[in-house]
C-alpha cells in the first residue's frame, strides 16, 4: 500500500509519521542543548564576572572594543580564505574525478577519504613538522635557494589557511563528487557541440548544475573552519585569536562567564550568518 | 512569418568517412568503417546495441578521437577540430536540455557562445520556435515540457546554429508509440527546409525505414550493408542484416540444379523452388531460403512448390492474418496474408504454404554440417 503510494509519487494516503520514533534524539537534544542553549543565554546576561547582577555590561563591552571586533572580523576571514581554497583545489580534483574509470574512482575516495581516519590533533601537528621554521617547506625552499631566511608560517594566517585547506578538504569534496558525478554527460556533450569552450562549459554548466554540492561543502568547510579549536590554536599560536580560543581563555583561565557567553553566543551567530548566506545563494542556484 | 522561410540555407556539404576505425585496448568499437553521405542525405546507422553506431555518432562529433582513419566534411578533414570548431548540430536520445535555463535560453545558448549580440539571438529563437511551432514557450523550463516538446526544442536548440551536419542519437527512443510517427515527419521536414546532411543512430529498424534515406546496417563495429531501405529490406546482402531487418523464415535447402534462370532448390521440408539470387552457389550447395511472412501463401491442396505445414495458432494483426506454423522439418514459420472482411481466424489443421506470386527470396549459404 504504501510502497504503491510511494512508486506513484506524490499521495495523500500515507502512514501516520510516527514520531515517537525520533523522541530518543529528540530529548537528547532539548537535555544537552536546547537547554544549556538558554542557560547560556541567560548567563550573558550577568553584567559581571562573579554573576551578581544583570545587564548588557559584557555584550557592549564585547561589541564596543576594537580588539574583539577584530576577532569576529579575522573569524569570518579565516572561514571565507578556507571555503575559497578549497574550491579552488575541489573543482579540478572533481572533474579529474568524474572523467575516471570507476576503479580509479576507488582509490581516489580512499586517498581523500584518509585524513579522516587520523585525528585532527595529530594532522594539526603534522603540519606544525611542515611549517615550522626547520620544517620541510623552510629546508626545501633554503635547499633550493630560494629564500636566505626560514619564512615565517607557523602563527600566521597563510600557514593556518594551508593547513585548514588539507584539514577540511574532504568536507568540500564529498558533496561536490557526489553531484559531480551524477551530471549527464550528454550535457557537457551538448554544451561542446554547440559551440562553448571548455571553460564557457564549466561555467555555463557544470558550475551552476554543481552549486548545491558546492554550496553543502561550503557549509561544512565554513562551519568547521571558523570552530576549529585545535587547529586555530596549535597551528596560530597565541598571536592569531579567533572566537573559539576567546571562549576558551574567557572561561577557563579569566573565568569571565558572562563575557565567555557573548564570544559564545556571537560565534553561534558568525557560523550562522555564514551558512544563512550560503543557503540564500542556494536559492539563486538554478539546478532545475 | 515569411522571414524563416527566406533564411538562407548553405548548399548541403557532404560527410565522408574515410576508413574510420576506433580500437578499445583489445577489441574494435568500429572497424575500418568508410561511408560517404552525400550533401542533404539522411543516412541512418542501425544495428543493435554495441555494434559501434553510437561510437561512430560520437567520433562524428569529436567526443571521441578515431585511432585511425578520416571524418570529411566538404573537402576538409575536421579531425583537428574540437567538438565546439565542428558547427555539428546534435539531438541526444534524453535531449540533454539544461534544464537551469529556459527554452529561449537554451536555443540560444550556442549562438551566445559564438558571441553574437542579443538581437541576433532573440530573432533566431524566435525564428527557430516558430520552426519547431513552440511559439509561447520561449519562457518554460524544461522539466514543465513533454518528451515530445523537449525533442522540439532539442532540435530548434540544435538547428539554431546552422550547423553544417546534423547527427540524431536514437532521437525518438523516448518517446511515446504515436508520438514517434509525428516526430519523424517533423524531423524530416526540418532536415529538408535546412537542407541538411544528417546521420541518425538508431535500433529501431522502422525509424530506420520511414525517414532514411540510406541506412547503414551494423554489426561488430562493420557496415553489414548500405542501401536504400527497399534494398535492405528486399535484398539483404547478409544473413544478419537479413534477421535483423523484418522477420523472416529461414528454410534448409540444398542447390540441386543451376539453369540460366536460376537455382532449383529442393528444401528439406518438401518443396522444390525455382529461386534467382545474387549469390553464386555449387550445385549440391546446402542454403539457407529466407522468405518474409507476407511473401508466402497458404493453399489447401499439394503441388511440387508447396510445402506442407502444420497450422498451430492464426492471428488477426490489423489487415493481416498471422498463421504461426510448423514445417516438416521442424522449422517454425510465419505466414502473413490480408484478412479478409469478417474473418478473424482459422483454427489448427494442415496447409500447403507456396510462394507468393511477387516473392523475391533470398538465398545464403548455409554452415555446412
Amino acid at each position: 500500500m504504501s510502497a504503491a503510494a510511494a512508486a506513484t509519487g506524490a499521495s495523500p494516503v500515507r502512514d501516520a509519521v510516527e514520531w515517537r520514533l525520533a523522541a530518543p534524539l529528540g530529548l537528547t537534544y532539548v537535555v544537552f542543548f536546547a537547554a544549556p542553549f538558554l542557560i547560556l543565554l541567560g548567563i550573558s546576561f550577568y553584567a559581571d564576572a562573579e554573576q551578581t547582577r544583570l545587564g548588557f555590561d559584557s555584550w557592549v563591552k564585547f561589541y564596543t572594543d576594537a580588539f574583539y571586533l577584530k576577532v569576529i572580523f579575522d573569524t569570518l576571514k579565516l572561514g571565507v580564505f578556507a571555503v575559497v581554497a578549497t574550491t579552488i583545489l575541489a573543482y579540478p580534483l572533481a572533474l579529474v574525478f568524474r572523467a575516471s574509470s570507476s576503479r580509479m574512482q576507488r582509490v581516489l575516495i580512499f586517498i581523500i577519504l584518509m585524513p579522516l581516519l587520523t585525528s585532527v590533533v595529530i594532522r594539526t601537528f603534522a603540519w606544525i613538522v611542515i611549517l615550522a621554521r626547520e620544517g620541510v617547506i623552510n629546508q626545501t625552499l633554503m635547499g633550493l635557494g630560494l629564500t636566505a631566511t626560514p619564512l615565517n608560517l607557523l602563527q600566521t594566517e597563510l600557514g593556518l589557511v594551508l593547513a585548514l585547506t588539507q584539514i577540511e578538504m574532504p568536507l568540500m569534496l564529498l558533496p561536490l563528487l557526489a553531484i559531480m558525478n551524477q551530471l549527464d554527460q550528454n550535457l557537457i556533450d551538448a554544451s561542446r557541440a554547440l559551440g562553448a569552450s571548455k571553460w564557457r562549459t564549466f561555467f555555463r554548466v557544470i558550475l551552476p548544475l554543481t552549486l548545491p554540492g558546492w554550496i553543502a561543502g561550503a557549509t561544512l568547510v565554513f562551519a568547521s573552519a571558523t570552530t576549529a579549536f585545535i587547529s586555530q590554536s596549535v597551528i596560530g599560536g597565541a598571536r592569531l585569536v579567533y572566537l573559539p580560543a576567546l571562549i576558551w581563555q574567557q572561561s577557563m583561565v579569566v573565568y569571565n562567564w558572562p563575557f565567555a557567553a557573548v564570544a559564545s553566543l556571537t560565534l553561534l551567530f558568525t557560523v550562522l550568518t555564514g551558512i544563512m548566506a550560503l543557503s540564500w545563494l542556494g536559492r539563486f542556484a538554478r539546478t532545475t | 512569418m515569411a522571414s524563416q522561410q527566406t533564411a538562407t540555407v548553405q548548399a548541403a556539404q557532404p560527410l565522408t568517412l574515410d576508413g574510420v576505425t576506433h580500437s578499445y585496448g583489445t577489441g574494435f568499437a568500429v572497424d575500418n568503417v568508410t561511408l560517404e553521405v552525400k550533401g542533404g542525405e539522411l543516412v541512418a546507422l542501425l544495428g543493435p546495441s554495441g555494434c559501434g553506431k553510437t561510437t561512430l555518432l560520437r567520433i562524428v562529433a569529436g567526443f571521441i578521437s578515431q585511432t585511425n582513419g578520416k571524418v570529411i566534411i566538404g573537402d576538409r578533414s575536421i579531425d583537428e577540430l574540437p567538438p565546439n570548431r565542428r558547427e555539428i548540430g546534435i539531438v541526444f536520445q534524453n535531449y540533454a536540455l539544461f534544464p537551469h535555463m529556459t527554452v529561449a535560453e537554451n536555443i540560444a545558448y550556442g549562438l551566445a557562445a559564438r558571441g553574437e549580440s542579443r538581437a541576433v539571438q532573440a530573432d533566431r529563437v524566435a525564428e527557430m520556435l516558430a520552426t519547431v511551432r513552440m511559439e509561447g514557450f520561449a519562457d518554460r523550463k524544461p522539466r514543465q515540457l513533454s518528451g515530445g516538446q523537449q525533442q522540439r526544442v532539442a532540435l530548434a536548440r540544435a538547428l539554431a546554429i546552422r550547423p553544417r551536419i546534423l547527427l540524431l542519437d536514437e532521437p525518438f527512443a523516448a518517446l511515446d508509440k504515436n508520438l514517434r510517427l509525428d516526430m519523424q515527419i517533423e524531423i524530416k521536414r526540418l532536415q529538408r527546409q535546412f537542407s541538411l546532411t544528417a546521420i541518425m543512430v538508431t535500433h529501431d529498424q522502422d525509424e530506420a525505414m520511414s525517414i532514411a534515406d540510406r541506412i547503414a546496417v551494423m554489426s561488430h563495429g562493420k557496415i553489414e550493408q548500405l542501401g536504400s531501405p527497399v534494398e535492405i529490406y528486399d535484398e539483404p546482402a547478409t544473413l544478419f542484416v537479413n534477421n535483423f531487418i523484418g522477420s523472416s523464415n529461414l528454410l534448409k535447402g540444398r542447390v540441386e540444379a543451376i539453369g540460366p534462370e536460376g537455382y532449383r532448390v529442393a528444401l528439406e521440408s518438401g518443396a522444390v523452388w525455382k529461386l534467382t539470387s545474387k549469390g553464386r552457389f555449387e550445385a549440391g550447395a546446402p542454403v539457407l531460403v529466407s522468405v518474409r511472412p507476407e511473401q508466402m501463401v497458404l493453399a489447401d491442396e499439394a503441388a511440387p512448390d508447396r510445402l506442407p505445414v502444420a497450422l498451430k495458432l492464426s492471428l488477426p494483426i490489423g489487415g493481416a492474418l498471422i498463421h504461426d506454423a510448423t514445417a516438416a522439418g521442424g522449422e517454425a514459420m510465419k505466414i502473413a496474408m490480408p484478412r479478409r472482411p469478417g474473418a478473424l481466424s482459422t483454427g489448427p489443421g494442415t496447409a500447403f504454404a507456396a510462394l507468393a506470386p511477387h516473392a523475391r527470396p533470398s538465398l545464403f549459404p548455409a554452415a555446412s554440417s
